[in-house]
């Protein structure tokens, strides 16, 4: 079995901070908005070397949103940094007319996404938000494993011409995937190859999965693991060649069951290939304060949970 | 300056074609475009330098963002009569499969539309971004934005007043249609909105009034002026005192023709009002 190494713990948002930098200095046309969370989006080096290119909105996400609409009036790429929640929720309105409706070439990047915010509890921690993006006709919705990927992310997202959902997260995780990698864009990346069960994860559950192969394996199941990172448009055609290969699927997302990743595999499946599936995420509830890893466990989001769902699903086959 | 008889006709022509299009379908909004109809005509025929070939980024031009979208009858008319679309196009408002959708949409292609507007504020941020980037581009071309009086009822507004006098945006003349009528009645009966001027002041924008909205020359006036108050490190609003419905008499001061259109016989009493002058449609 293939495995992965953790070149050490960082935080996905670094990331981001990293590939926003990055762009700074290789494009001119791409600007940086933020809502008075530019320490927590790691935003301070791109407003540091391109002050004139930064705007500070204040705790005012709706006139973000708008503001990064009329900015792509004039060939700007605009890149909002907040919390998934206000990046979403809170401005789903605009970011339906103004931005997705209206066609506009806005990068709405979202940290602090779902349980492993922590301690600030229900109300920053969004897990709606996948359902809410995904259902906005014309919007990519990308999900990031580790600093490296989120990096790539971010900067392939400037070369795509249209709206971007680009969401990552707070807590330091393991860094596994390549350093210098490219990022396409609704392109599965396949982890493991295995024949018994394909696991299907995404953001900070792919760590998760790989660690749960690891154990699926000792007990002798050969476990498939695939990054989902980009949500829609969905790499049909990986997830559809791999339950034809092993028969039984698990999806795995910091997210509520309903509207996320394993419902876009569902209905990819029962579409394509109908396979029994089972759901790692949460079920239908609001999360609380704790800390990552106690919420994640408490919630049933880690390798031990993907483990059982893959023994469980491998029964129904 | 004399109003030329050539934009006195354009204003006559202007108000057939909305009462034409809200009647054709039954439906739209003709009080608010009526009110309206000086304002978009001078602001188009007299004031905005833009090129009619029409390109989304708008460099090297001015750009205007309706932001109260449901006053599209009056915008598709000038739009069309200043060359951006075909006139007779006019005749497919609402229509299943045209490209003059019931609020404005960039989604169906129609030239001269940049953003989509019609779900209520959100039309002040927009404008505010294109200025920025005008900016950046170094561009000296001014953003001018139309919002509707009740429409200032939405949070979002005031996010984007506040921010963009702190950020000095001062290539943008946004302009409120104070009519004081919404969907519900009276604006002062509905949500008081209080001294407009006095609130505009005190976020720091230049406030100009102008009690004349439906009068050719005192909107040609208070445009220049407010194009002359560009560029002194605030941003510009005209707080435009306007008659819903103007022009027709039976629809004038009054919210009840809000979002209805006239029928046969209302049509023909319009129409007489406003003899067609530089052809209908």
């Amino acid at each position: 079995m293939k495995t992965y190494t953790n070149s050490g713990n960082i935080d996905t948002r670094s990331g981001f901070g990293a590939g926003l930098e990055i762009l700074g200095d290789q494009n001119p046309n791409v600007v940086a908005l933020c809502a008075d969370l530019t320490g927590s989006l790691k935003m301070n080096a791109f407003k540091d070397k391109y002050p004139d290119r930064f705007f500070q909105v204040g705790i005012a996400e709706a006139n973000m949103m708008g503001i990064a609409a009329g900015l792509t009036i004039g060939g700007k790429i605009p890149f909002t940094g907040t919390f998934a929640n206000f990046s979403t929720g809170r401005v789903y309105d605009q970011i339906r007319q103004s931005i997705a409706y209206s066609g506009k070439n806005v990068k709405i990047c979202a940290s602090h996404a779902g349980l492993t915010l922590g301690e600030d509890g229900a109300t920053h921690q969004i897990l709606e938000d996948l359902g809410l993006m995904k259902m906005l006709p014309g919007m990519t919705v990308i999900n990031t494993c580790d600093f490296n990927q989120t990096k790539a992310a971010t900067i392939a997202i400037a070369e795509h011409q249209g709206p971007v959902y680009l969401r990552f997260g707070r807590p330091k995780v393991p860094n596994f995937t390549p350093l210098d990698q490219s990022f396409e864009i609704g392109k599965a990346v396949k982890l493991i190859d295995g024949t018994d069960v394909t696991i299907l994860a995404t953001g900070h559950l792919v760590w998760e999965a790989l660690e749960a192969a690891k154990a699926l394996t000792e007990k002798g199941i050969s476990t498939e693991v695939i990054n989902i990172h980009t949500i829609k448009p969905l790499d049909e055609e990986a997830i559809v060649t791999s339950a034809q290969k092993t028969g039984g699927v698990v999806t795995a997302e910091e997210h509520n069951y309903l509207g996320g990743l394993g419902e876009s595999v569902a209905r990819t499946l029962a579409q394509h290939h109908p396979t029994p599936q089972e759901f790692v995420a949460t079920q239908d509830t609001f999360g609380e304060s704790g800390t990552p890893a106690q919420l994640m466990e408490k919630y049933g989001l880690n390798a031990k949970s993907i483990v059982e769902k893959a023994i469980k699903v491998i029964e129904r086959k | 300056m004399p109003v030329s008889p050539n934009l006195k006709d354009f204003v006559t022509q202007v108000r057939r074609d909305i009462l034409r299009q809200v009647h054709n379908v039954n439906s739209g909004h003709p009080g608010g475009s009526l009110g309206c109809t000086e304002f978009f005509s001078v602001l188009f025929k007299e004031i905005l330098d833009t090129s009619t070939d029409f390109n989304m980024d708008g460099n090297n031009e001015d750009m205007f963002f309706l932001s109260n979208g449901h006053i599209s009858p009056v915008y598709y008319s000038v739009l069309a009569r200043s060359g951006y679309f075909p006139v007779e196009e006019l005749n497919t408002f609402r229509l299943i499969n045209s490209r003059l959708q019931g609020h404005p949409t960039t989604h169906e292609g129609l030239p001269g539309v940049r953003i989509a507007s019609g779900s209520l504020g959100q039309g002040m941020s927009v404008a505010i971004g294109a200025a920025l980037a005008k900016t950046l581009n170094n561009d000296d071309h001014l953003i001018y934005s139309l919002h509707g009086d009740g429409e200032l009822q939405e949070g979002q507004n005031w996010e984007a007043i506040m921010f963009a006098a702190a950020n000095k945006v001062d290539n943008l003349i946004a302009t409120v249609d104070y009519n004081g009528q919404q969907i519900d009645g009276a604006t002062d009966d509905v949500l008081p909105m209080g001294d407009l001027k006095a609130k505009f002041e005190a976020f720091g924008w230049e406030v100009i009034e102008e009690e004349n909205g439906n009068n050719i020359n005192a909107v040609r006036n208070v445009l220049n002026l407010a194009k002359s108050k560009t560029g002194q490190d605030k941003p510009v609003v005209i707080l435009l005192k306007t008659v819903m419905g103007n022009g027709v008499d039976f629809m004038m001061h009054t919210h009840a023709w809000h979002g209805k259109a006239p029928n046969d016989e209302q049509l023909e009493i319009g129409l007489q009002q406003n003899p067609e002058t530089l052809g209908d449609y």
